[in-house]
């Protein structure tokens, strides 16, 4: 119809500029080399690609992927009995609803700066510590892998709850009653029954937390300190403080990549799970 | 522990005939606002067919999930063969449910939905008695279908096998047939029958539809406001109602005074017959409906009186014609 031509045309549009555009100038950058004031300059090369081989990197993008994939499992173990609890909290379902929503009134990175605050060596945590006087001098809770997981399991668990819900709420109750009433305990009804049926929703949950996860960079950044680099602070330093674009690109490129490697292999195993 | 009503079945076994398979002593459930289920007594005897039969909201369908243990009750006693089941869960009780849509598990086959129960249950060989459930509901050959890939009535077949192969004390079924189309539901009917004959469980169903509940049933309750109005035979209920309400629900009548006649009691003549039950009337309309005829008349009175008749006796009634509408004092229904 080309009335519906018409009516898509300013999402295409929007889409050409802003997403696909980009993504061939990072395409188009990664077979670059390094321009001598930044930006990018001929010839075409490979160079950027092989560097990425190097072991540092790798250690890099090891630890991204498992610092995502950690994220990813404490959020599906935290967020599903929230999701299970909400779905069952009847009236008070929106209440809950809201109540997950919350923190995202106030900006991602004052959330993360707050995070800060709290963990510091001056911080909530340390002063109630040291006024309890369970420890004598103050521990060291910032910057190293657990803080940066702790922000990003803070940070992404809305986006694993509410997917989830959707689909814990949706499920009929009658299957329930009917598991119940064909023997099985609550908790083989919860294994049974729930978990196979919100299968979807899990994995659409894990896939809003990990792909972000993996690409992280603030969270990394602020309670990190820098010494719990992700690949995203290196593509972020690439383009400011050490001005190689190519080799941002391409480490851009990598990250694309994986994300979209893994994702394929997640949907496959949930193929998989069904068939059990 | 998880089924206590079995151990007893066992062990009482001299006098398990006489154990009624279920029942319900002055049952109550009360909901924020009604009463849905007051002072219900029933005993169903093992190896019948029973049916619960009333208007939605009379409490039928909470009445059985409270005899399935998915409602309290708020007093009263529930004796499954003479074991209190009232505080057990539904997973602790011997009696299984065909929900009013199956309730069938979308991500498991045919199969697995009828393995289910037995794997919970830890029947030892659990996939051959799901194997021989599916031969007895003539579905052998969609064992690995989904739900979604199956028809109403198969769906309907796999959630009876379903219950069936746990071998349950009481079989409960809400409303099965309502979700299917008419001519399919006629053929269900049968089944239903036939497959309780089979097995010999008894079985409980609760029904609005009359006709299914008069043709299936060894014994129905009509039920109405949360209270059993009449518990009896199929006969009974229809010619001998305990009340109004049952005379109403079950059948139509016509009401003169205190006295209730049923439409096919009621003849239709040209010529006045001497006695008082004959009276002038005048035909409104004439409805015919395949297997009979109905002649709404109108007396002076302006009272309506419906008359059931064979097609080819009715078809001298014109609209407007002047008539005699009689009774006899047997076929009247009388009320305290």
């Amino acid at each position: 119809m080309n009335l519906r031509r018409w009516f898509l045309l300013p999402a295409r549009v929007w889409m050409a500029l802003s997403f696909a555009a980009p993504l061939a100038f990072v395409c188009g950058y990664a077979f670059l080399t390094r321009g001598d004031f930044g930006g990018v300059d001929r010839p075409w090369t490979l160079e950027s690609f092989a560097r990425l081989a190097d072991p540092i990197y790798l250690g890099i993008l090891w630890r991204s992927v498992w610092i995502a994939a950690a994220a990813t499992a404490s959020c599906v173990l935290l967020g599903f009995p929230l999701a299970l609890f909400i779905a069952r909290a009847g009236k008070r379902r929106n209440l809950y609803l809201q109540l997950v929503l919350l923190p995202f009134w106030t900006s991602f990175l004052v959330r993360t700066y707050a995070w800060l605050f709290i963990l510091r060596e001056t911080g909530l945590v340390n002063t109630i510590l040291m006024g309890l006087h369970v420890i004598h001098s103050p521990i060291q809770l910032l910057y190293n892998d657990g803080a940066v997981l702790l922000g990003l399991v803070y940070n992404f668990l809305p986006f694993f709850v509410l997917p989830l819900y959707a689909t814990l709420e949706k499920m009929d109750p009658l299957l329930l009653e009917a598991a119940a009433d064909l023997g099985a305990k609550p908790r083989r009804v919860l294994w049974r029954v729930i978990v196979p049926l919100s299968a979807p929703g899990i994995a659409a949950g894990s896939v809003l937390v990990f792909i972000p996860c993996l690409g992280a960079y603030l969270t990394p950044d602020l309670l990190g300190g820098g010494k719990s680099i992700m690949l995203g602070n290196l593509i972020q330093n690439q383009f400011t403080t050490s001005r190689d674009w190519p080799f941002g690109s391409a480490a851009s490129i990598v990250l694309m990549l994986t994300g979209a490697l893994l994702l394929s292999a997640l949907l496959r195993s949930r193929a998989a799970r069904e068939l059990l | 522990m998880s089924r206590p009503s079995r151990r007893s079945s066992e062990s009482v076994h001299s006098v398990r005939d006489c154990t009624p398979t279920l029942e319900l002593c002055h049952v109550v459930r009360d909901f924020p606002g009604h009463r849905a289920v007051d002072r219900i007594s029933l005993q169903l005897e093992p190896g019948g067919f029973y049916s619960l039969l009333g208007p939605s909201g009379c409490g039928k369908t909470t009445t059985l999930r409270l005899i399935g243990g998915f409602e309290t009750p708020d007093a009263g006693e529930i004796l499954l063969n003479g074991i209190g089941v009232g505080s057990l869960k539904p997973w602790q009780r011997n009696v299984s449910t065909v929900f009013q849509n199956y309730a069938l598990f979308p991500h498991l086959t045919a199969l697995g939905n009828i393995e289910f129960g037995l794997r919970e249950r830890g029947a030892a060989n659990f996939r051959q008695a799901a194997k021989d459930a599916l031969a007895l509901v003539q579905l052998s050959d969609k064992a690995s279908r989904y739900p979604a890939q199956l028809s109403g009535g198969e769906k309907q077949r796999v959630a009876l096998a379903r219950s069936i192969v746990l071998q349950p004390q009481l079989l409960l079924l809400d409303e099965p047939l309502a979700a299917l189309d008419p001519k399919l539901r006629a053929q269900m009917r049968g089944e239903l029958k036939a497959m309780q004959r089979q097995t010999g469980i008894t079985f409980l169903l609760v029904t609005h539809d009359q006709e299914e509940a008069l043709s299936l049933s060894d014994k129905l309750a009509v039920m109405n406001r949360g209270r059993i109005e009449q518990f009896g035979t199929p006969e009974d209920v229809y010619l001998r109602p305990a009340t109004p309400f049952v005379a109403g629900f079950i059948g139509d009548v016509n009401w003169f005074g205190s006295a209730g006649v049923r439409p096919e009691s009621i003849r239709v003549t040209t010529a006045a017959v001497a006695g008082p039950r004959s009276c002038p009337a005048s035909v409104e309309s004439t409805l015919f409906l395949g297997n009979c005829t109905q002649v709404h008349a109108k007396f002076a009175s302006g009272v309506q009186v419906v008359s059931r008749l064979t097609p080819a006796s009715a078809a001298r009634f014109a609209p407007g014609e002047n008539v005699f509408i009689q009774w006899d004092e047997a076929d009247e229904l009388h009320f305290e």
